[in-house]
């Protein structure tokens, strides 16, 4: 493998753990290690009470990890001061909620300028960004219209303009498609995939296999430990061949290869994405992973 | 050292995340706005509150100032000192010392002082010619005085002069008479000396006067000094003893009148008793009566009952409102906007109740002083410190619920 050009890290986890306070004291995350590039589209799967949601809020930095160590955009944000963190959120991370937490009196324009508030936007800038962002996904018609006079599907896109509007270097999506019918998840999740090629990060929790086989690499969370798609998605993580040569959106096959079956992780150039083998390994570091090389997607499944 | 590392990370994690004060403003507007019928009920007690307030300090204020309308600064400053042991006697008395205008002069406070007295004749006969008959004779009130007294009682002259020491201390028989008098006697110039006869005395007309403000009553008949009427007709009859006329410093008169019985008569100063107008503040004492008490106090109970209602309102929008801050947090608000957002709508709360409620105040006292025909009086100050009172009350009672906005947990609000 060529090393050139590999896309720098927006989230990297290094035996990050969560432990919920007791009594007792319980392990919602296990020790795990995680990176995700620029540019990639990344679906988080697994069942309720797998430890999804406590992930969600240590990739959103609305909870601190218990160990380990968490960078955004090569920031140390775990133990950074509720001040740079804050900064973060405003500025590197867009969210949208299941619920889309949209302000019931105020137009989608407005509910996207709630987001320049805190990034510190100029007012007089803020409409025109906002009618952008609305643009972006496909809404500038309904920019004065109320949360509730909009569908579902609607409200979810003003919600990913709001998330949209400051230029994140990561779109967390947390169940996006989970309030919408099929049809309208559909729609949807077209737009999130539209998105990923135009050179936005995604990661998208989700437990829809509708949506999470649209993303190019999946990750299940399970008891609270990762693992890179584990025998059920084998096309979650399908080696793109140019999986690594970090054009953001330049991979292009995110709804192409899930195809059902498809073989294992191995024999496939550049499928160095789980790490084959040795489940109860506990050693750190990534050099011990095969082969020695920065893998584009390395998930670690510790203790 | 330190602070070049916190310099290179904030280059690297960008610049903090903002609230800025006209975002502050516009955004706790809009949560007002959000339930406007929710956010007039909560103002209603500071409204009441306040403008109980505003209305009592208003008419309290316009009617010290109707009993300042009789109140001037003329009766300010005078004290009156009459004889009450003259009264009591049975025979002419006079309790005055000789040299009492000297012992009350010497007194801090005073500006002038003076006796004086209304001489009473059997008949009152007061003419331009000796021997003149019934007929061109006038019966004018003489009036006995010191020159002090005519100084202290800002006598002013049309022409000639006051009566001085000098006449007081040889007893001249010298008259002064007022205006009207000099017509009616005929008197038009004192160039030529005039005389007139008093009881058939003969005096020498030496000013005429044109007003006096603190004893009136010269201007329309004859002054002799105090010393030469006590030569021709003795001492003033019982029960109409004399008087003495003080002109004080302003504000001086209530001590001047404590300390002027005993300086003139140290041997027994029950013989006099002095007068002096009431203070200001004894009438705005007066004016505070305890119904103005009792109604201040509900102004007060009701501005408490408004605090706690601006609490109450904001800390359920805080509780119903745990997605917006959840949500807000998640957009990289500090704890300490979500904070300040809430402490700004109360405050707004209570600013808007006082402006409502001191708008009521006037108009209620406007109401009351036009129906009475009197003159509204309000320092502007209390009407501007009301709505900053309101505002006042609107923060404290938000200290509380914007504690608990602050400290929401980010990620379990936006669960829901």
């Amino acid at each position: 493998m060529t090393m050139t050009a590999v896309a720098p890290p927006v989230i990297r986890l290094s035996a990050v753990a969560y432990t919920y306070p007791g009594p007792p004291p319980v392990r919602a995350l296990r020790p795990t290690d995680l990176v995700i590039r620029r540019g990639e589209h990344v679906a988080i799967t697994g069942p309720s009470g797998s430890g999804k949601s406590t992930l969600l809020n240590l990739l959103g930095l609305l909870d601190r990890p218990t160990e380990g160590v968490l960078e955004i955009d090569g920031i140390d944000v775990g133990s950074a001061s509720e001040r740079d963190r804050a900064a973060v959120r405003a500025h590197r991370i867009g969210f949208v909620f299941q619920s889309f937490h949209l302000l019931p009196h105020r137009t989608s324009a407005e509910n996207v300028m709630l987001a320049q508030v805190y990034a510190d936007m100029p007012r007089r800038r803020r409409l025109g960004a906002a009618m952008a962002a609305l643009a972006e996904v496909g809404l500038e018609h309904r920019a004065h219209a109320l949360p509730t006079a909009l569908s579902g599907g609607e409200r979810q896109r003003v919600a990913i303009a709001r998330a949209l509007v400051n230029h994140p270097s990561l779109l967390l999506c947390d169940e996006p498609t989970g309030n919408l019918d099929t049809a309208t998840t559909r729609e949807l999740t077209d737009l999130l995939v539209s998105l990923h090629e135009g050179g936005t990060t995604l990661v998208i929790i989700t437990h829809n296999p509708a949506v999470a086989g649209r993303a190019e690499r999946r990750v299940t969370i399970r008891d609270g430990q990762l693992a890179e798609s584990p025998g059920d998605g084998p096309g979650g993580q399908d080696g793109r061949p140019g999986g690594q040569d970090g054009r953001p959106g330049g991979q292009g096959e995110g709804a192409s290869g899930q195809g059902e079956g498809a073989s294992g992780q191995d024999g496939r150039p550049g499928g160095q994405d789980t790490w084959p083998g040795r489940p109860d390994e506990n050693s750190v570091g990534q050099d011990s992973w095969p082969g020695g090389q920065d893998g584009e997607h390395e998930t670690r499944p510790a203790g | 050292m330190r602070r070049a590392r916190r310099a290179s990370r904030r280059r690297v994690i960008g610049a903090a995340s903002r609230f800025r004060l006209r975002d502050l403003g516009s955004e706790a507007m809009a949560g007002l706005l959000q339930r406007p019928g929710r956010s007039a009920l909560t103002m209603l007690g500071t409204v009441l509150g306040i403008g109980t307030f505003v209305a009592i300090v208003g008419l309290s204020q316009t009617a010290t100032g109707q009993i300042g309308k009789q109140f001037n600064a003329l009766d300010a400053t005078q004290v009156t000192v009459s004889d009450t042991g003259a009264n009591q006697a049975s025979k002419p008395t006079l309790d005055f010392p000789a040299d009492a205008d000297a012992i009350v002069d010497r007194i801090h406070g005073v500006i002038g002082a003076g006796v004086w007295w209304t001489v009473h004749f059997s008949n009152a006969a007061v003419s331009s010619r000796p021997g003149a008959g019934q007929g061109t004779q006038l019966s004018l009130p003489v009036t006995a005085a010191t020159p002090g007294a005519l100084a202290a009682s800002g006598a002013k002259l049309d022409q000639g002069v006051l009566f001085n020491q000098f006449h007081q201390a040889h007893a001249q028989n010298v008259a002064i008479i007022g205006q009207t008098t000099a017509t009616d006697l005929g008197i038009f110039s004192l160039q030529q000396q005039p005389a007139i006869f008093i009881g058939g005395q003969p005096f020498t007309v030496i000013g005429i006067i044109a007003s006096d403000p603190r004893l009136p009553q010269l201007n329309l008949g004859v002054t002799v000094p105090t010393s030469t009427a006590q030569r021709l007709w003795g001492k003033p009859l019982a029960g109409q003893g004399a008087s003495m006329l003080i002109q004080t410093r302003l504000g001086a008169a209530q001590v001047v009148a404590g300390q002027v019985p005993i300086a003139l008569r140290p041997d027994n100063p029950k013989l006099l008793s002095a007068a002096a107008p009431p203070s200001p503040t004894q009438l705005r004492h007066a004016v505070a009566t305890s119904l103005n008490t009792l109604f201040l106090a509900l102004a007060g109970i009701a501005i408490v009952v408004g605090a706690i209602g601006i609490a109450n309102t904001t800390l359920v929008a805080v509780l119903e409102r745990a997605g917006e801050i959840g949500l807000r947090r998640a957009l990289g608000a500090r704890p300490r906007h979500i904070g300040t957002q809430f402490l700004a709508e109360s405050t707004a709360l209570g600013l808007f109740g006082g402006l409502v409620g001191a708008s009521l105040g006037v108009l209620a006292t406007l109401i009351v002083t036009v129906y009475h025909h009197w003159t509204a009086l309000l320092d502007p100050r209390v009407v501007l410190a009301a709505p900053i009172a309101g505002g006042i009350v609107g923060l404290l009672a938000g200290l509380y619920p914007a504690l608990r906005a602050s400290t929401v947990e980010p990620a379990e609000a936006l669960r829901r």
